[in-house]
């Protein structure tokens, strides 16, 4: 394992989030808290609780996630995407590092900052609305998977990608309306049985109820179900990842 | 003498279906300095990105020092240092926090000595902390070089390394090569400044249409294909080259004040002897004699303008 490479790697791309701290860290965090603002304070208080937690409470978890999944991937979509774009990737490519060194060092990075924009919003969100993290340990590991398993996802759509509008394509016209309509906002139980359904084919229900289950110990899907989707997702990332590297597939001429 | 890198029938056949390398054939001697010269798109770039690992190559095999460099791909790139023709680099970062990026991507320990001694060389000091994109072409172009040295490569492939640097710092380049030379690197560099190649070059390829036309000793190739002219410049004018000096083909200058006579280098018989008796019997008298020898230039586009 040549860990200076996915260290040099690591830090290089810690340094590119901090020099551009407030696109990747302030903007998301500013704009999540307006939905803390909006629904769990001023709205909020007039929606009934869900399944007796208080709707400014109920969101969080879901908020939290569409963050961090869009953050994710757009965050590590970039990170391959720019060297590829610039040329800079020669240096990747010429250099004595294994396609999982590459990944460690882009996705790590990726995640690492996914996570701490994560919590940043959880602390945030303590200042507008009541939370309960019932079970803290579950509520971190699915903070860290979901980081993790997005920021491959991100990384897979870098190497894929062409040019920057199918780098924003994916998350705007994929994760965004998915995350939406998974459960965020409300409990795919209040749907009727055909949408639930249908909600079921979204993988992002399982992510947030999973999450949600942690803080409040509420779930739409069970939680072994929610783990596993988690599981299938991240080996189907990793896989394609593999794959790319393994042909080459768009990363060499 | 051994081969630190050797070539073997490798090819290239892009995606668009252009074939731009038809199984060539190189090996390179450990400690030297070769140049690959060939006209724009002979495929220098191509073959040299193979050997690195950027381009995937149709069939053949490239061994580095014994490593094979695609299935022991570690062994062969950690002894391999690459300055690109394309000046890709990292706009927004500082000219110390690549070289030092480039260390440590090559899996070398932190070392700040060696990387500021590194940028001493290529006169890049004053500048370590200078973010890339505030740089000129020149310098972005030893930046490049600056990060291939600074993770201590065994092979040292440079790809048009002096491209747009001024007069004065092509000089210094060619010190650094030097000295790098000197400590046992093994140097491939592709150059269209031919002088270049003539000056630091211990062997020369020639690469055309992807294919290798010629490797040579860099002095044999002149020997061997240079040309030389003798010129006699003449006391008195002639109005015609004398009949008895036929044989030589001289040519007679406009003025009628120098004659100039052509011959291979290499050649057994050049009558160098019995043509300046020939020009005495004539009772031609000489001012002065001069030589003059084909540059690596005229070898380069006499040899490219024959394989069409
Ligand atoms: N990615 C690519 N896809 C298709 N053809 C390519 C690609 N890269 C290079 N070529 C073609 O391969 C040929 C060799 O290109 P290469 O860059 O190796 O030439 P070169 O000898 O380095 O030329 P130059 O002196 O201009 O740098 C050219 O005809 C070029 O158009
Ligand atoms: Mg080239």
């Amino acid at each position: 394992m040549n860990h200076r490479a996915v260290w040099a790697i690591y830090s290089f791309e810690m340094a590119r989030t901090g020099r551009t701290l407030f696109q990747s860290i302030v903007s998301p965090v500013l704009s999540t808290s307006l939905y803390f603002v909006v629904f769990g304070a001023a709205i909020g208080s007039r929606i009934p609780e869900i399944e007796g937690v208080g709707y400014g409470s109920f969101i969080v978890p879901g908020l939290i996630m569409m963050t961090l999944l869009t953050q994710s991937v757009m965050n590590a979509s970039f990170g391959i995407y720019f060297p590829r774009f610039v040329g800079t990737i020669f240096e990747i490519l010429s250099a004595p590092v294994s396609a999982l060194e590459i990944t460690l060092g882009y996705v790590g990075a990726a995640a690492t900052k996914s996570i701490i924009l994560g919590l940043i919003i959880l602390a945030t969100a303590g200042f507008f609305v009541p939370l309960k993290i019932a079970h803290p340990l579950w509520m971190l590991a699915f903070l860290v998977f979901t980081s993790v398993t997005f920021s491959l996802l991100g990384f897979i759509i870098g190497l894929w990608a062409e040019g920057f509008e199918k780098l924003q394509i994916i998350p705007l016209l994929i994760i965004t309306p998915l995350t939406f309509l998974g459960g965020s906002f409300y409990s795919i139980n209040v749907l009727p049985p055909f949408w639930q359904a249908v909600s079921l084919a979204n993988p992002i229900v399982y992510l947030v109820s999973g999450f949600r289950w942690s803080f409040y110990e509420v779930a739409d899907v069970s939680l072994t179900v929610s783990v596993a989707m988690i599981a299938v997702f991240l080996v189907a990332c990793l896989a394609i990842v593999w794959w790319f590297f393994k042909t080459g597939y768009k990363i060499k001429k | 003498m051994q081969s630190i890198l050797s070539i073997k029938n490798v090819s290239k056949t892009y995606a668009s279906g252009f074939q731009a390398l038809k199984s060539i054939d190189l090996e390179i001697r450990r400690g030297e300095i070769f140049a690959l010269l060939g006209p724009n798109g002979a495929g220098k770039t191509t073959l040299i990105g193979i050997v690195c690992g950027i381009v995937k190559a149709s069939s053949g095999t490239v061994t580095v020092d014994g490593h094979d460099n695609v299935r022991d791909y570690r062994g062969a790139r950690e002894m391999i240092g690459l300055v690109p023709q394309e000046l890709h680099t990292d706009s927004f970062e500082t000219v110390w926090a690549t070289c030092t990026f480039s260390r440590g991507l090559f899996g070398k320990p932190a070392n700040p000595a060696f990387v500021e001694k590194v940028l001493k060389d290529v006169s890049l000091w004053d500048k370590k902390d200078s973010k890339i994109m505030t740089l000129s072409g020149g310098m972005k172009r030893r930046v490049l070089i600056a990060k291939a040295l600074a993770h201590e490569p065994d092979i040292l492939f440079l790809d048009e390394p002096t491209a747009g640097v001024d007069v004065e710092l092509r000089k210094d380049m060619w010190e650094v090569v030097r000295a790098l030379r000197a400590k046992g690197v093994t140097i491939i560099l592709t150059t269209h400044y031919i002088e270049e190649a003539e000056l630091m070059a211990d062997r020369v390829g020639v690469i055309n249409k992807g294919e290798l036309i010629l490797v040579e000793d860099k002095a044999e190739l002149m020997r061997k294909l240079g040309k030389k002219q003798m010129t006699f410049e003449l006391q008195q004018k002639l109005d015609a080259v004398p009949e008895a000096l036929a044989p030589y083909k001289l040519a007679l200058a406009a003025d009628g004040r120098a004659l100039t006579y052509t011959y291979e280098a290499q050649g057994e018989h050049r009558g160098v002897t019995r043509l300046v008796e020939e020009l005495l019997r004539q009772n031609i008298r000489l001012k002065d004699i001069a030589t003059t020898q084909s540059s690596l230039e005229d070898i380069f586009v006499d040899l490219v303008r024959k394989d069409g």
